[in-house]
């Protein structure tokens, strides 16, 4: 679960952390206000989910408050396209003022989850305010690695060694291990999956201040932290995927006009393989779990069907343990809720897969039932021609 | 023989008064496992379909010789079961939960560090070992009983994957879905080496998906150690980056977990890769030469 950038900043100044003064705003005389605040000169930056906002012309410093409210105008509704948005991008409903800082010195700090080791790792490099894949790539030994053990945590004098790797002495070094510690307890408080500062600078003036911040929390953790539900901004999700996320069923939008329903993440992402390799484009991944019952096949029909850009359907179930005559009642009824006349392919496995086809056919649906995976994607893409 | 359970596997289930406990106990024992015991905190003493309930597992071994637990505990107090079972010394721990936060299974890992209880999953169908014992949620119908090792992250695409197996007339060994969580307890590695070692097992086929490096660092494993033949299908050639597909493990990050680069390593490493997830029972066979 991600949350916006000045989120994460309250998140990590609530543990010590500095970051630079800053207002959000929710309208241009918002920004304009907030800028006067700041003393005019300040930086105005988009908050969307996504990031590589500075080069989509999302981030600006400005010079006075004329200024940061004409900025504040055009960015209000504006739909940033980053690599990381889509080619659609996301729209800009709130923005953050935030003072302007002299920098001296820019580094990279994070703390994130390393698969290998089975534990936290923090990772920092004295190259910061870049893109941190690029520099793993072209120069890895900028990159300093820890893998943190649960059960002693994350030691000062650990911290003190990436702290002095990255070329801090003195004073600024002691605060940066100082800093280095809050941002592991923030990440273990919070469950996050991602706790990134990037730029972590040093000012003119020799602070520290996190210029920038990222957190994303782990979605399994969210029973732990009722708060997290609320700091969710929905504006900057797909309304279907929000739609499915209240039923529980992973779904995520895609650019074709095949909608998918498959149990199971790997079958599905299998599916829309398939769907490929057969020439059809997917419109959607959804997995509405290992063990589909049937009312959430019912409810993963509608969503699908309410995507416009859907021309047919392609049902994928491996039900195993699961009877094929209930999942195929589920299609039934939540197709003729939603009076759906778009061909459909379903492909069902597991027990009383007769009764289950025998149901499909005759239920005066346009729907055709497959043997196989291969045979399935061949039926939908003859359908839609 | 096989790798992990077999027929003298004594099982205790985590969870067996929970819905889908119960309801997967009573489908393992209708294929044949052996179910001796269930633990349930503050239930100890009753019995349910016959079988014991105990309020620890250390006691349920006591009273039951259980060698091997199968653990349907929800999200919160998953870890804790896990920890619980690897304290109480059991050869294995097959843990089916899905959702357990990652802080949790971090330190479940360190926890592990010098037990000898193997961890399957967390987020995974099971073990099985066709026409001996079941162990997950796995439908049985679909396996056979045969010379085919099977290592997976999925779940249904097992089965897919299976079925096509039996279709093309290979049966399995042991089947093992290791889960499609970030943090797992037996990585494809570990699996690996097992089938290796097994002398009914004469090849394996290999079920990834996108996200992280774990098939890239089997497929070195493969070259320089396995002497089987080893086929493999990687799921999510198609998709999209920075989404999480499903599986919490299943999401393409900063250009890395990408299925092109699975794919291309595991075949530079002499793995046959099925080029679409229809036909992985041929790519199966052209593995095995036959």
């Amino acid at each position: 679960m991600n949350i916006h950038e000045y989120q994460a900043k309250e998140i990590l100044n609530a543990y010590g952390i500095p970051v630079p003064r800053g207002r959000v705003a929710l309208t241009s005389d918002q920004v304009e206000r907030a800028s006067k605040e700041m003393g005019g000169r300040c930086v105005i930056k988009a908050q969307i989910y996504a990031g590589g906002r500075g080069k989509a012309g999302g981030v600006k410093l400005v010079h006075h408050p004329e200024q940061a409210q004409e900025f504040g105008k055009e960015l209000f509704g504006k739909r940033l396209v980053t690599p990381q948005t889509g080619p659609e991008g996301l729209k800009v409903r709130r923005i953050l003022v935030e003072e302007a800082v002299e920098i001296a010195r820019e580094f990279y700090l994070s703390i994130t989850l390393d698969r290998e080791s089975s534990r936290y790792c923090l990772i920092a490099s004295a190259e910061g305010g870049v893109d941190i894949e690029e520099v793993a790539r072209k120069s890895p030994d900028k990159i300093h690695m820890l893998a943190i053990d649960p059960y002693t945590a994350l030691r000062p004098y650990q911290a003190r060694k990436v702290a002095l790797a990255l070329g801090l002495t003195g004073s600024v070094c002691e605060d940066c291990v100082e800093l280095i510690l809050n941002l592991y307890r923030c990440c273990l408080e919070k469950d996050c999956q991602l706790v990134e500062i990037n730029p972590l600078v040093v000012t003119r003036a020799g602070w520290l201040l996190a210029m920038d911040a990222k957190i994303t929390f782990d979605d399994n953790a969210v029973f732990r932290h009722r708060e997290y539900p609320d700091m969710m901004d929905y504006s900057q999700l797909d309304p279907l995927e929000i739609n499915a996320s209240k039923y529980d069923l992973a779904y995520i939008k895609l650019q074709g006009n095949v909608g998918c329903m498959v149990n199971g993440a790997g079958l599905a992402m299998a599916t829309l393989d398939v769907l490929k390799e057969f020439g059809a484009e997917p419109a959607n991944f959804l997995d509405v779990g290992g063990g589909a019952t049937r009312e959430k096949v019912a409810e993963a029909f509608k969503i699908i069907l309410e995507d416009c850009d859907v021309k047919g359907v392609f049902v994928n179930i491996f039900g195993g343990i699961m009877r094929c005559d209930i999942i195929a009642q589920g299609i039934i009824e939540a197709a003729a809720e939603v009076k759906c006349l778009l061909p459909i392919v379903v492909r069902m496995d597991g027990s009383k897969v007769e009764e289950g086809k025998k149901l499909l056919l005759d239920s005066g649906l346009n729907v055709q039932c497959a043997d196989n995976l291969g045979d399935g994607a061949e039926r939908i893409v003859r359908m839609l021609g | 023989m096989s790798i992990l359970i077999n027929k003298e596997s004594r099982i205790l289930v985590q969870g067996i008064t929970g819905r889908s406990g119960l309801f997967h106990t009573r489908q393992c024992r209708d294929y044949g496992s052996e179910i001796v015991a269930g633990v349930t905190p503050g239930r100890g003493g009753i019995h349910i379909e016959g079988i014991p309930v105990f309020n620890t597992v250390a006691e349920a071994v006591h009273y039951t010789r259980a060698t091997v637990s199968m653990i349907f505990v929800p999200p919160p107090a998953a870890a804790d079961a896990v920890m619980e079972a690897c304290d109480a010394g059991l050869e294995l721990a097959v843990c089916i939960t899905e959702g357990i936060p990652i802080r949790d299974m971090v330190l479940v890992r360190r926890y592990q560090e010098g037990s000898n209880t193997r961890l399957i999953g967390p987020n995974c169908p099971g073990v099985i070992t066709p026409g001996e014992c079941k162990l997950g949620i796995m439908p049985g119908y679909i396996h056979r009983k045969g010379k085919i090792g099977v290592v997976s992250r999925s779940g249904t695409l097992t089965y897919e994957a299976v079925k096509q197996l039996t279709d093309s007339g290979l049966g399995q060994s042991t089947c093992v879905g290791i889960g499609g969580d970030p943090i797992i307890g037996m990585k494809f590695i570990d699996v690996l080496q097992l089938f290796n070692d097994d002398p009914d097992t004469e090849g394996v086929f290999m079920i990834g998906e996108i996200g992280g490096g774990a098939e890239e660092d089997a497929a070195v494993w493969i070259r320089d150690n396995m002497n089987k033949p080893v086929a493999a299908f990687i799921a999510g050639v198609t998709a999209p980056p920075g989404k999480r597909m499903g599986h919490a493990g299943a999401i393409i990050t900063g250009g890395k977990g990408r299925a092109e680069d699975k794919i291309r390593t595991l075949e530079e490493c002499g793995v046959t890769v099925s080029s679409s997830p229809t036909r992985m029972g041929e790519a199966m066979l052209t593995a095995l030469g036959v």
